[in-house]
């Protein structure tokens, strides 16, 4: 019998084509390139990485120097957004605040990544008691408001960004749990895996080998936006008192420091919360963009 | 039926117990001793030894969880330790606060999501379709508290039309802002499902045959598109009325709102668990509640969904 290899051949010479063979992840990179929107989200999240990374080379000022004569002074060409009471150039803060939000956001959902796929692989792929249990776990994770749970596990474990990606990452596992289980459920009983099993593949072996490749395109996009939520938690949290704490520079911080002063610096907060908007914006707009190119059918 | 209501009841007191479970350990975990908060600074060891007593917070920690659990099991929720109160006099107090202003953001959300949906859906494309996109979008992604910021600014400070903070009289002035702040996300979410579930509807056979028979535009949305698409939308609002309780705390602490879940953020910065817990608690409660209530009317309308559950536990 011919191998699939050796009739594409055959195709390629009758025909005179070029035959590719594409995969899955291709194709969606395919459907991703032609949706605007995700390219301008994709766009947005470069940009902020590469602003996270060379802070020190954008920003015109050191965003914790105090330049006492150019307190509280409004937008202009020395100073794009203006001054805080204290001097402080907020464009640099901005500029420099990226790098909170974008840690929190990589380091934080990584973490709830993998202790959702552990737990969603055990929870799919045994089934039984096992899952019962951590199925309702989940449930008690998802009846617990959010922000609610991020304040109590931060006030136990005191503010810090380190802190807080442990918050995030353990607020955050529920969601990747389930979706891995159920794309697990699917997969589980496909024929392939069936064949692998009869060929004497171990679980371990299966589920990094099989299964783990072919249900990772959900958790990509849910990780995806999980990082914008993850984002304006952090920014809530800093926000609250309760996150990163001064003299490092975050959006949600600045937006606190701004409260006591919207009637005689309304700049000060204008910047930072556009900022994260901006951010959240480009994970969410990505996000939407892996969905619909993973799986065109669900638009 | 009976037998579906019967185990989504029972499926909701394992999440309840595991809550009281985590909220107990997180509050037992913090390295403060309550006597000392109730107390005055000059208290003497013996006053102090005394009050853990009568407290019973010299006990083990399983001790103290099951004596809660009795006591919730009977509807108390304990003292504060900061005002020496019961802790259900002072959420009574503040739970109204709450309800109103979050009755208030669905409101909002119901009148201008639903509306908004229905305009993008039926002219599809148009322009006033691609602002609803793209300002639901935006709307999504706005973190609450700097909306309500800038709302704060521009119609509280600079155009003096509305207060900016606080409960004042209670009159609907003080309601505006605060609700609208809450309402955002919400509302951009009814908006998008109200687009998607009304084109859905809108492609099926007995519109084209309504068209056909000759009924007017609004006759067709209005009564027979209309009806079929707020099924899901309705479901959605009920949840989001549970959520919107415990979404509240940004907002309520922006505008100095009265509401329950700015007294549970000044109970966790002050370290007062019964008030941590029971107001944590009460919110699940009311979460579940409404997730129940929905899922029972859904249950209802749409009978496969009873026998789909049943599949999905194999």
């Amino acid at each position: 019998m011919a191998t699939i290899k050796e009739l594409e051949a055959l195709e390629e010479i009758e025909t005179g084509k070029k035959y590719s063979r594409t995969s899955l992840y291709k194709d969606a990179w395919k459907r991703l390139r032609k949706n605007k929107l995700a390219m301008l989200g994709l766009l947005i999240v470069i940009l902020l990485i590469l602003i996270a990374i060379f802070a020190s080379l954008i920003s015109p000022y050191n965003p914790i120097e105090r330049i006492k004569e150019d307190s509280s002074l409004g937008p202009s060409i020395k100073h794009f957004f203006g001054t805080d009471l204290l001097g402080r150039d907020i464009f640099s803060r901005v500029i420099y605040g990226s790098r909170v939000s974008i840690e929190v956001g990589v380091i934080a959902v990584g973490i709830s990544v993998v202790i959702g796929l552990f737990f969603g692989a055990l929870s799919g792929y045994f089934g039984g008691l096992s899952d019962a249990v951590i199925m309702r776990v989940a449930d008690i994770f998802f009846a617990f408001p959010y922000i609610l749970g991020a304040i109590a596990i931060m006030t136990i474990l005191g503010p810090g960004i380190v802190n807080i990606f442990i918050a995030i990452g353990i607020l955050g596992w529920a969601s990747i749990a389930r979706i891995f289980r159920s794309s697990i459920l699917t997969i589980k009983n496909k024929e392939y895996i069936e064949a692998a099993r009869a060929m004497g593949a171990s679980n371990n072996r299966i589920i990094m080998k099989h299964i783990f490749p072919n249900s990772f395109a959900p958790i990509i996009v849910y990780a995806t936006m999980n990082v914008g939520t993850a984002i304006i938690v952090e920014a809530a949290l800093s926000f609250l008192g309760i996150g990163v704490q001064p003299p490092t520079p975050a959006w949600g911080k600045m937006l606190a420091d701004s409260m006591s002063y919207i009637d005689v610096a309304p700049w000060m907060m204008f910047f930072p919360g556009l900022a994260i908007l901006i951010t959240v914006l480009g994970f969410v707009l990505l996000g939407d963009g892996l969905r619909d190119a993973f799986d065109p059918k669900l638009k | 039926m009976f037998y579906f209501i019967l185990r989504r009841i029972l499926q909701i007191i394992p999440v309840i117990i595991g809550v009281t479970l985590i909220l107990f350990t997180l509050m037992y975990i913090i390295p403060e001793d309550p006597a000392k908060l109730i107390l005055e600074k000059g208290a003497t060891p013996e006053a102090l030894q005394n009050l853990r007593v009568k407290m019973g917070i010299d006990k083990p920690v399983y001790v103290q969880y099951w004596r809660y659990i009795k006591q919730l099991a009977k509807g108390d929720l304990g003292t504060s330790y900061r005002y020496r109160r019961s802790v259900n006099s002072i959420l009574a107090d503040h739970y109204p606060n709450s309800i109103k202003l979050a009755l208030a953001a669905i409101i909002i959300e119901v009148i201008i999501g639903i509306f908004a949906g229905i305009v993008s859906a039926v002219k599809k494309f148009s322009f006033w379709d691609i602002l609803v996109t793209i300002s639901t979008t935006i709307a999504v992604c706005v973190p609450v508290y700097w909306l309500g910021m800038m709302l704060q600014v521009a119609f509280g400070l600079k155009l003096g039309w509305l207060p900016m903070s606080g409960m004042g009289d209670g009159s609907l002035r003080y309601y505006i802002l605060p609700a609208i702040t809450l309402a955002s996300v919400s509302t951009a979410f009814v908006a998008r499902m109200t687009r998607s579930t009304m084109l859905e509807v809108l492609s099926n056979d007995y519109i084209t045959t309504a068209y056909a028979k000759g009924l007017s535009n609004n006759m067709v949305i209005g009564k027979h598109a209309l009806k079929n698409a707020l099924i899901p939308v309705v479901t959605l609002i009920g949840v989001d009325l549970g959520s919107l309780m415990g979404g509240a705390i940004l907002t309520e602490t922006v505008f100095n709102w009265p509401g329950v879940g700015r007294t549970i953020y000044l109970a966790i910065l002050q370290r007062d668990a019964p008030v941590v817990i029971g107001g944590t608690i009460i919110l699940v409660i009311i979460f579940v509640a409404m997730n129940l209530i929905v899922d029972i009317v859904y249950a209802l309308l749409d009978p496969r969904i009873r026998y789909e559950k049943k599949e999905i536990q194999i």
